[in-house]
Parts: structure tokens; C-alpha cells; sequence
């Protein structure tokens, strides 16, 4: 059939290219424009690359996969986008986020007085531009480039101080996703060699029979490496409380929006996509690897409590609320999976809100220790009630967007016959509450009016305007999970399409 | 005119490179200026003897006429058509390099360095496009002899590397005249062609293989393979700085492509002993590319550690042939295009960042991307090629390699691979540690500031090699799909 | 028995003897420490291969490949190719060798010895000093 392209189709392209075009014009001119005109750049594109993306959000809902073949990128396979329901539903987050996150660097960057902000400007839109491309990748090397580029953008935003830590962190990121990354390669190889194809499929298009299982799961395990390093699966998740020496709207970017996410993405990718839950089932590795999610999201819990650096704490809790993610894509049944996709969003909203929250405090108090906070919820009261919402949020309670997505996890949970996963889940939810909750009360302590703070007050509107707007947006995605942009529509649907098959 | 093309692209920086010195007594500039043309016309006509090809298939052509078996041949097929674009681009960017570096007040010694480019330009198209075995060691040493002088204009250091150079090389050389000489005692031509023809009807197995046993250490040597390197670090490190792009980008290309010939063109797969000096050839670049890599973690000089990397990427291209199949025998063709562009690509910044401050050691980079914005961007661009991140070129040659030995279950040369391009990231992410965080050292410039952060005559090949592994790599299937013209059918 | 290896060398015993002088040829310029001495080793080496090939060329009853009044058969004459290659091989090994004997005055001029041990060493003392130099933030220049 022949494909006439029509400006409307060239639309996957047109959302990768807005970040890379808005990278390049930084890049090259932001040492030569003034600041405004610098950060007019990268605004402009988070609002075009907004527009485009949800403008393919109707057609997705009505079941139309926007497909874009561009030419052969290797003999034999083309780089091709196609704008799924899974793919639309990062998509989404990662171009909502972009925006109110560039909002809210302008105030951290500025307010903080930062160095070489237009390499980080830049870097932060490369960044952007290679999670979209992932996002629509309509097969496996396709992927891979913008999972590559993706961990090469992130780099310069990990050493951005230029100092011996960030240096030492640097090495450790790109240890480990480098090394993740090409055994994830070798994995695509063996793959095509030995199926001939690397389209995306829902449901997968490795067959059990097509490998002995050992090697199935030697391949499994290969090719999905590399979304639990970017994830931060124990034992691989060490990178990830490194890197929190970059600058708070980093970490956000990091830990909520394009890195981490980038690896639950590729996880699902690759156990549903390309193994489909017959062969991952088959082959055991789902199983091993929803264990080693039960066994992040407990230790990751306790190692977050003993943590008193608000990032780092916040950085354990991303650790294990990312294994809820490869948990319900482990579970293989269309209620997990759509509450996988939905945690996306979920965590998304609610981890950049926390991060945010925690920015906004040190650049107004320059704390970073929670036990040095007394009282500060007096002097920020907005900052403090968002990071609140958010809290709770995480911890998973009804009408928090958390809910939502917990809540078919563990359906999921019980319909497999998974009591231990059931029993975890909701574990996990109250030891949430015990590693956030604190900060939350150390933060409102009654009666201490803590003299040091007296002469500080919320931080500026750039800042505290975009996490107040996550926060909201993580209470009304919690009461109706549909506003809006439909996401969980959409994240139902991309469960149903996977197990169509096997129903 | 057009039927001449192939002897045209050889002959014009041949004819260029005598008359230069003569010329640069009437005039400083006219010398330089008559072999910077020949060679740019050389480029343009291998384009378009490359379109030609594209189109009407190989072009065989007689010199003087003389009839095949007995003249000598030139053979032109889309494989070295699309090397010549290539090592004549790297050629003309060179020769325009150059002209920055040596004594200004000594116009004859440019002049010298010059024509001695323009040998070494006419040597490596003649290897690349002959299908002569004796003409080939004609041209091998036209490259060797150029090579040797080019070297020894390096300074003290560059003297000695090139007079060890000389004995190795001559080795290499001389094995390589033992090894036609026992084919051409079996078959009785010159001609690859016709010695093909001869060898295939079988019969000759014993003669082969003794041949084949000069001519694996003869190529090595010329392309610095691993156990056959220990010239080359000094050699590439030490070289006259404004040809160093083409030292190190090309020559050690050239003999690749000729042991490709040996090994696929005339012994073909019907060899006997095929699969056993593929597994030795195998061996050697899997050592190589751990060994070559491992060397230049240890180095602080940057020409040293882009010297001792070239030990490892010449791994790569044997061990395309190593595994043997037609794809993987583009992947490494892939790779030899590729690294033309990245190693003189990366000698290029070099010789830029020298340049400007006159240094060389990696300890020294601190915060330069400040004030070389572009060269820092090829410098990032090239290494992340060599490591192997997509959408470089780099990338794509190491997938068709992998492709090739997983359609072979050759497991461990993608595990090989996998170590190599690690070993890569360590120090060349070391190199962009230096160059982007490290402090400055508070390096003087030694020419004030120009317009683009350099003369344009250092920028200019800069931007080509930048934009050449981009678009090599992602337009690699235009590029795979006419090697494989010519390499379908070949190989295993 | 003797007899077959009478015959084998009577047939290319003179190759044997190419291969030894080759074998000399690579061994001296491996093993000689002074660079004269490789120089003139590289040089017996390619004139061993020069016998090679002009052996390969020999033929019993035969003549100088020049054409002649009197009518000599195309068979009688030996086979003038391996000649005609081996004046290439003699110019190019002419041309290593003046290169060769330039590099060697060059090292001579800026070491003052051409013994490689000597040689080694004075390298090794040129290294410390660019190193000593670069310490004392001096740095460019480098060759």
C-alpha cells in the first residue's frame, strides 16, 4: 500500500525534531543572545512539541496507530515511528513535563546564579527530543538511537557542577548505562538474527520455540539490562543516588521524567513488544524479574529512611517506585499493565512535584538536611502543602493519582494468584509514608517558630507556579483518571492490544 | 576525456607533486596551489568515475592499451570507487590543513611536505584502484617512500619513528614481492583477474598457502594489525602534524583493502585453507582491538592514545573479513569509510587545538570548548563514532559486524565487540572529561583570535568530517547497498 | 635415497639458498643494534628476493630474451617478465635505501650516535626533560 505522507503524518518527526532544532539553535547561539532569548527558545518548543503531541491524541483513542516510515536506517529495517497508545502516554507526560520543568529551571538556574546554563539548556532539550523519539519508535534500532542518545544528553546535566563529585557521579552514570547499553545491542542483534524482524508488536514476536530457553533468558536478560540500570532495579540502581549531585530540575528530569522513565519504557518495550508474555513467561525471566522489583521495592524503602539529604531520600523512593512499574509489566495481565503505563504518569507528576518542592527549599534556605527543616512549612506554606499532596500521593492513598495506578497493579497482583506481589504492594504503601511522612511533620512542627527562617519567604513565582500546578494536576488525575488527556484510557488500551492475543 | 577517469584520479597528484617545488622558486604560492587543484581535481573526478560505476557497472581499463592479461589493469568496482571518493576527500581536506603548519619562512620545506602528500594521495588511489598484484607493490611503495619522508619531517622523534618505520615497512614489502613471486610461479600472471581464474581451478593449494604466509605478516605490517604494530604509535604520533589526517586516516586502509583482495577476490572460498587463516586473522583482531584499546588508556599524549585506538579499529575491519560473510564484509568497509573520517577527523582537532596552543597533552585541555566550540563538537562527535553510539557512523558499521557473526554464531566476536566499544568509552569519555570539565590550564593562544576560532583553512575540514560521519551514518544503506554490489556473492 | 635429495637440490636447491639469505636479511635487521648495519641487512634481504624471482625466470636451454636476426623459437628464450620486474624492484630498492641513508644522517646529526641502545637512552632523557618542561607550565611546542 501506498503511503503518501501529508504533512499531518510527518507528525512523530516534527515532536523529535522541535527539541533538537530548540538543542542546536541553544547550543550554537546561547552564548551570543541575551538569557530571555535563550530560554524564549527552549518555551517555544516545549509549547510546539505540546501541541503536536496531543494532537494525535484523538486519533490514538479512536485506534488509529499513526505509523511514519522515514528511509532505511540499516539494511533491511527503516526508522520508523508509530505513535501507539503506550508510547502516547509518556509522550504526553514528557512533553506536560518539559514545559512546567523549563519554568521552573529558569527560576532554580537564575535564582541559584548556575554556571553554563546554556550547555544545560541544551543538553535538557536533547534530552527531551530523544525521549519523545523513543517514545514513538516503531521498532527496536529505532529505539535504541534515541536510547542511546538519551544516555549520552543526560551526561553533561550529570556533571554539571564541573567538580570532582559530579565528575566521579558522571563516571558512574555512564559506567553503567554504557555498559547496559551495548550488551542491550548485542541483545538487539541476536534478536534480529535470529527472528529477522525488530517491529514493535503488541504481544511480542519472539516465539517460545525460537531459542533454547536458557539462552532465551540470556537474551531476555540482555535486552532488558538496560531498562533496569535507566530504571534503577537493585543491584543496578547505584547510578541513580550519584547523580543527585546535578542541579535540582536535573534530578527532576532524572528521576520523574526522561531518564528513569526511559528505562520502565524500555522494560515494557521489551517484555511485551518484543518477548510478549508468552516467551517472557516461558522463559521465566518475568518471574525473576518481578522478584527482583519485590525485593528494590522493600530495600529501597528502608534504605530511604535512613537517608537525611531530602534528594537522596527522594532518590531511594524513586528507585523503588519504579519497580512498581517493571513489577506490573512482570505480572503479564492487562490490569497490571495499564496500571504500569499509568504509573508513568502517576509517579511522574508526584516525584516532580516532591522535586521540585525540595529545589524550591534550597534555593530559598540552601537546606538540604531534612533535620535542619523545623518549622519550614510556616515560611513556605504552598511548597510545603504541595510537597504534602504528593507525599500522600506516592504512598498510594484514594483520590491520589497513586491510587489509580496502584490499585490495578494489584488487581493484576490477584488475578495472577500473586499473594506476595499483593502482600509487597501494600507494604510498600506504608512504608512510603513512613520515609515522607516525616519530612512533612518535621516541616509543620507546631509550636517552633524556627528564628532562622524568619527572613525567607516562598520561592519565586517561576518556581513555586509549576510545582503547585503538578501537585493539582496529581489530585485531579486521582479523582477522575480520564481528565484531561484520557491517559488511562489510553493505558487501558495498550494492555488490551498487548493480551488481545491471549484472551 | 571520461574513458580515462580511473588513471586520471592517480596521475593527476602525481604529475602535480613533481612540478611543485620548481614552481614554489618562481612563486611561494603557486606550488601549493597547483597540487592543492590536481588534488581537488582528483576528488571530483573519483565522484564522478563513482557515479558511473553506480550505473554502469565495473570499469576495466588497460593502461596504454596493452592487452589484459599482459598490461597492466586498473579495476574500478563500487567497492574502491566509493573508497576513492573517500581517501581523495581526506586527501584534498589534508593538503588544504597543511598549508597551516612547518616554517613560514621556509617555503620550500612546505612546499616539500606538500608534494610529498601528493605522493602519498597518488600512492593510495593506485593501491585503491589497481588490479595489478606488481603494481600494487609499485604503489605500496610509492606510499611507503612518501610515507617514510612525510614522518621524518617530524622532528627529532619523527626522524627515528620513520627510519624503524623503514625497516619494518621494507619487511612488509619485501614479503609481500615473496608472495606474488610464489603466485606468480603457480599461475604465470599478474593480472588479479586472470590469477583468480587460475587458482580456482584448483591444484595450487600448496603454493597458496606458503604465499599466503608472507603476505598475511606483509599486510599486517602495512596496516599495523595486531601482532604485526609496533612501527605505528611513534610513526602516527610523531608524524609532520598537517599530514598526520592522512597518515593515520588512510594508509593503514589501503592495505586492508588489499588483503580483502587476496583473501576474497584471488583465493576465494573455495581455498582450502580458508577457514583456518580466517580464525587466524580472527585471533589477531580480537587481540588487537583489546590490546590496542587497553594501550591507550595508559597515554596522556593525544596523538599516542588516537595512534594506539587505530591499533584497535583496524581489528575491526580485519575482523569483518575474519568472519566473512557479505554483510560483514561491508560492515568492515563501512568501518574503513567511517574511520577515515573519525581518525583524520580527530587528527584534524588535533592539529587544530596544537595550532592554537601549541599543545598535545590531554592534560591540557581543560575548558577548551570554550574557545573552540566547533573543533570540540567534531572532537565529541568523532569519539562517540569510535565508541560506537548511534546515529555516528560508527555505530552502524560495528551492527553490520555483529549482524555478520551472529548470522555465523560467531557469539564471541559480538561479545568482542561488546568489551571493545567499552574500552573505548573509557578513554575517549576521558578525553571529553579533559576537554569539557577539567579547569583550564590557562594555555596561551598563539595566534590571536580569527573570525570562526581558527582559519578557515583548519575549520573547512573540520565541518567536512563532522557532517561526513553523520551522514554516513545515517544514510549508511545508500552506501551498504552499493558496496554490496560488488560484495554479493563474495565471502563466505 | 640420497639420490631424491640430490635431485630436489639439483631442482631448487637454489631457492633453498634464496631463503637463507632471506632469513639473514630479516634476522639482521631484527637483531643488529647499529642502524648502518640494518640498513645493509634490509638490503640483502630484497636482493634475496631478487634472486627469487630471477631463478623463477631461469630456464636450461635457454637464451637472453633479445630478439634476434636469426629465428630462435618463443620457447627457447628464458622469460624476460620476472627481469623486467625485478629493474622496478631494484629502483624502488635503490630509492629505501637513499631514503634510509638520509634518515640515518638526520639521526646522526641530532643524536650523535646511530647505536640503537645509545639511542633508546637519549630518547628517554629527551622524554624526562618535555616532562620536566610541561611541569614548569611551559606547555606548547612539543614536536
Amino acid at each position: 500500500m501506498m503511503n503518501y505522507l501529508t504533512a499531518l503524518e510527518l507528525r512523530p518527526l516534527y515532536a523529535v525534531l522541535v527539541s533538537l532544532i530548540a538543542s542546536g539553535l541553544i547550543y550554537v547561539l546561547g552564548e551570543h543572545i541575551r538569557p530571555n532569548a535563550r530560554e524564549g527558545i527552549t518555551l517555544t518548543a516545549a509549547v510546539l512539541k505540546i501541541i503536536i503531541v496531543y494532537s494525535m491524541i484523538p486519533a490514538v483513542l479512536a485506534g488509529t496507530e499513526i505509523r511514519l516510515e522515514l528511509f532505511s536506517i540499516v539494511k533491511g529495517v527503516s526508522f520508523a515511528f508509530n505513535v501507539d497508545a503506550a508510547g502516547m502516554v509518556f509522550a504526553c507526560v514528557a512533553s506536560t513535563l518539559w514545559i512546567l520543568t523549563s519554568i521552573y529551571s529558569i527560576g532554580y538556574m537564575r535564582g541559584h546564579g548556575e554556571q553554563n546554563q546554556t550547555g544545560y539548556y541544551a543538553a535538557f532539550a536533547m534530552c527531551l527530543c530523544a525521549a519523545t523519539g523513543l517514545c514513538f519508535a516503531a521498532n527496536l534500532i529505532t529505539f535504541f538511537i534515541f536510547f542511546e542518545v538519551l544516555t549520552v544528553a543526560t551526561y553533561p546535566l550529570v556533571v554539571h557542577y564541573r567538580d570532582a563529585e559530579g565528575t566521579m557521579s558522571g563516571r558512574k552514570y555512564l559506567a553503567y548505562t554504557l555498559i547496559s547499553g551495548q550488551i542491550f545491542f548485542a541483545g538487539i542483534v541476536i534478536v534480529y538474527a535470529v527472528t529477522g524482524t525488530m517491529e514493535f508488536t503488541p504481544g511480542g514476536f519472539i516465539k517460545p520455540d525460537m531459542m533454547p530457553m536458557p539462552w532465551m533468558l540470556l537474551v531476555f536478560f540482555m535486552m532488558v539490562g538496560a531498562g533496569m540500570v535507566k530504571a534503577g532495579v537493585m543491584p543496578l540502581h547505584s547510578w541513580l543516588p550519584a547523580a543527585m549531585v546535578a542541579p535540582t530540575p536535573v534530578s527532576a528530569l532524572l528521576h520523574a521524567v526522561a531518564v528513569v522513565k526511559a528505562g520502565a519504557f524500555c522494560t515494557l518495550r521489551v517484555v511485551l513488544y518484543v518477548f510478549g508474555p508468552e516467551a517472557a513467561k516461558a522463559c521465566k525471566g518475568a518471574e525473576i524479574l518481578a522478584w527482583m522489583a519485590v525485593f528494590t521495592i522493600i530495600v529501597s524503602s528502608f534504605i530511604a529512611m535512613r537517608k537525611y539529604n531530602l534528594k537522596a531520600r527522594l532518590a531511594f523512593s524513586t528507585v523503588g517506585q519504579l519497580s512498581y512499574i517493571v513489577l506490573g509489566i512482570c505480572i503479564l495481565t492487562p490490569y497490571s499493565t495499564a496500571g504500569a503505563l499509568y504509573h508513568i504518569v502517576a509517579h511522574a507528576f508526584m516525584k516532580i512535584t516532591l522535586f521540585m518542592a525540595a529545589g524550591a527549599i534550597f534555593v530559598t534556605t540552601h537546606k538540604k538536611d531534612i533535620r535542619e527543616m523545623v518549622g519550614i512549612g510556616r515560611r513556605m506554606p504552598y511548597t510545603m502543602i504541595a510537597f504534602t499532596a504528593a507525599s500522600i500521593g506516592i504512598a498510594g492513598f484514594p483520590f491520589f493519582v497513586g491510587f489509580v495506578s496502584k490499585a490495578n497493579i494489584i488487581m493484576g497482583a490477584v488475578a495472577m494468584g500473586k499473594p506476595v506481589f499483593v502482600a509487597t504492594l501494600i507494604a510498600s504503601a506504608l512504608l512510603a509514608l513512613t520515609y515522607l511522612m516525616p519530612v512533612v511533620l518535621v516541616a509543620f512542627k507546631k509550636n517552633v517558630d524556627n528564628p532562622e527562617f524568619e527572613k525567607y519567604g516562598e520561592a519565586a513565582p517561576a518556581m513555586l507556579v509549576p510545582l503547585i500546578i503538578t501537585a493539582v494536576i496529581s489530585i485531579i488525575l486521582g479523582v477522575f483518571p480520564n481528565a484531561g488527556l484520557h491517559l488511562f484510557d489510553l493505558a487501558v488500551m495498550a494492555g488490551n492490544q498487548i493480551f488481545m492475543p491471549y484472551m | 576525456m571520461t574513458a580515462n577517469i580511473p588513471v586520471l584520479v592517480i596521475l593527476l597528484p602525481l604529475c602535480s607533486a613533481l612540478p611543485c617545488l620548481a614552481l614554489t622558486k618562481v612563486n611561494r604560492h603557486l606550488g601549493n596551489a597547483v597540487v592543492k587543484i590536481a588534488c581537488l581535481g582528483s576528488f571530483v573526478l573519483s565522484v564522478i568515475q563513482l557515479t558511473e560505476v553506480v550505473k554502469n557497472g565495473p570499469i576495466h581499463y588497460a593502461i596504454g592499451n596493452y592487452a589484459v592479461p599482459y598490461g597492466i589493469e586498473l579495476v574500478i568496482d563500487s567497492l574502491n570507487a566509493v573508497l576513492l571518493v573517500a581517501f581523495s576527500l581526506i586527501g584534498i581536506l589534508t593538503l588544504i590543513f597543511a598549508g597551516n603548519f612547518g616554517d613560514r619562512k621556509r617555503p620550500m620545506m612546505i612546499a616539500a611536505a606538500n608534494a610529498e602528500i601528493a605522493l602519498l594521495i597518488t600512492g593510495l588511489l593506485g593501491m585503491t584502484s589497481t588490479g595489478d598484484v606488481f603494481n600494487l607493490y609499485v604503489f605500496l611503495e610509492i606510499t611507503s617512500l612518501s610515507a617514510y619522508c612525510l614522518i621524518s619531517l617530524g622532528g627529532s622523534r619523527g626522524v627515528v619513528s620513520a627510519y624503524r618505520y623503514m625497516l619494518v615497512g621494507t619487511i612488509a614489502a619485501t614479503f609481500y614481492l615473496l608472495g606474488i613471486g610464489i603466485l606468480y610461479g603457480a599461475t604465470g600472471t599478474l593480472n588479479m583477474g586472470d590469477m583468480a581464474k587460475i587458482l580456482n581451478e584448483g591444484g595450487h593449494d600448496n603454493a597458496m598457502l606458503v604465499a599466503m604466509c608472507f603476505l598475511i605478516p606483509a599486510f599486517g605490517i602495512k596496516m599495523a594489525l595486531f601482532p604485526f604494530h609496533g612501527w605505528q604509535p611513534s610513526a602516527y604520533a610523531h608524524a609532520e602534524p598537517g599530514s598526520r589526517p592522512l597518515i593515520t586516516g588512510v594508509m593503514g586502509k589501503v592495505p586492508a583493502l588489499a588483503m580483502f583482495r587476496f583473501f576474497f577476490c584471488i583465493y576465494g572460498t573455495d581455498f582450502r585453507f580458508v577457514r583456518l587463516s580466517l580464525i587466524l586473522l580472527g585471533v589477531f583482531s580480537v587481540i588487537g582491538m583489546l590490546y590496542g584499546s587497553i594501550m591507550a588508556m595508559g597515554q596522556s599524549d593525544i596523538r599516542k592514545i588516537l595512534a594506539y585506538s587505530s591499533v584497535a579499529q583496524i581489528g575491526y575491519i580485519s575482523l569483518g573479513f575474519a568472519i566473512g560473510t557479505p554483510i560483514s564484509l561491508a560492515g568492515a568497509f563501512l568501518h574503513m569509510l567511517g574511520h577515515a573520517f573519525m581518525k583524520g577527523g580527530l587528527f584534524f582537532c588535533t592539529g587544530a587545538i596544537r595550532y592554537k596552543y601549541g599543545t598535545a597533552d590531554i592534560d591540557n585541555f581543560g575548558r577548551i570548548y570554550k574557545k573552540m566550540p566547533l573543533t570540540c563538537g567534531l572532537l565529541v562527535i568523532a569519539s562517540l563514532s569510535m565508541i560506537g553510539i548511534p546515529p555516528t557512523v560508527g555505530f552502524f558499521s560495528k551492527w553490520y559486524l555483529a549482524l555478520g557473526a551472529a548470522g555465523r554464531h560467531e557469539w564471541i566476536y559480538i561479545a568482542v565487540l561488546v568489551i571493545s566499544s567499552l574500552l573505548n568509552a573509557v578513554y575517549f569519555f576521558k578525553l571529553i572529561e579533559k576537554v569539557f570539565i577539567r579547569q583550564s590550564a590557562g594555555l596561551k593562544e598563539r595566534w590571536k583570535s580569527e573570525e570562526f576560532e581558527l582559519p578557515v583553512s583548519i575549520i573547512l575540514p573540520v565541518v567536512v568530517c563532522f557532517l561526513a560521519i553523520l551522514g554516513l551514518g545515517l544514510f549508511n544503506v545508500r552506501i551498504i547497498d552499493i558496496l554490496l554490489m560488488t560484495l554479493e556473492g563474495v565471502g563466505l | 635415497m640420497m639420490t631424491t635429495i640430490d635431485a630436489f637440490l639439483a631442482a631448487k636447491g637454489i631457492y633453498l639458498l634464496t631463503l637463507l639469505l632471506l632469513s639473514l636479511g630479516v634476522a639482521g635487521v631484527i637483531v643488529c643494534n647499529n642502524y648502518m648495519k640494518k640498513l645493509i641487512c634490509m638490503n640483502v634481504m630484497q636482493v634475496a628476493v631478487i634472486f627469487f624471482f630471477l631463478c623463477l625466470g631461469q630456464k636450461d636451454p635457454g637464451t637472453i630474451p633479445v630478439a634476434m636476426n636469426e629465428a630462435v623459437k618463443a620457447a627457447e628464450y628464458i622469460n624476460p617478465l620476472p627481469h623486467g620486474l625485478m629493474l622496478t624492484a631494484i629502483v624502488v630498492s635503490l630509492g629505501t635505501t637513499g631514503v634510509g641513508l638520509s634518515l640515518l644522517l638526520r639521526i646522526k646529526e641530532k643524536y650523535g650516535t646511530i647505536e640503537e641502545d645509545d639511542l633508546l637512552k637519549k630518547q628517554a632523557q629527551q622524554a624526562r626533560r618535555d616532562k620536566k618542561r610541561r611541569e614548569l607550565h611551559h606547555p606548547g611546542d612539543d614536536e
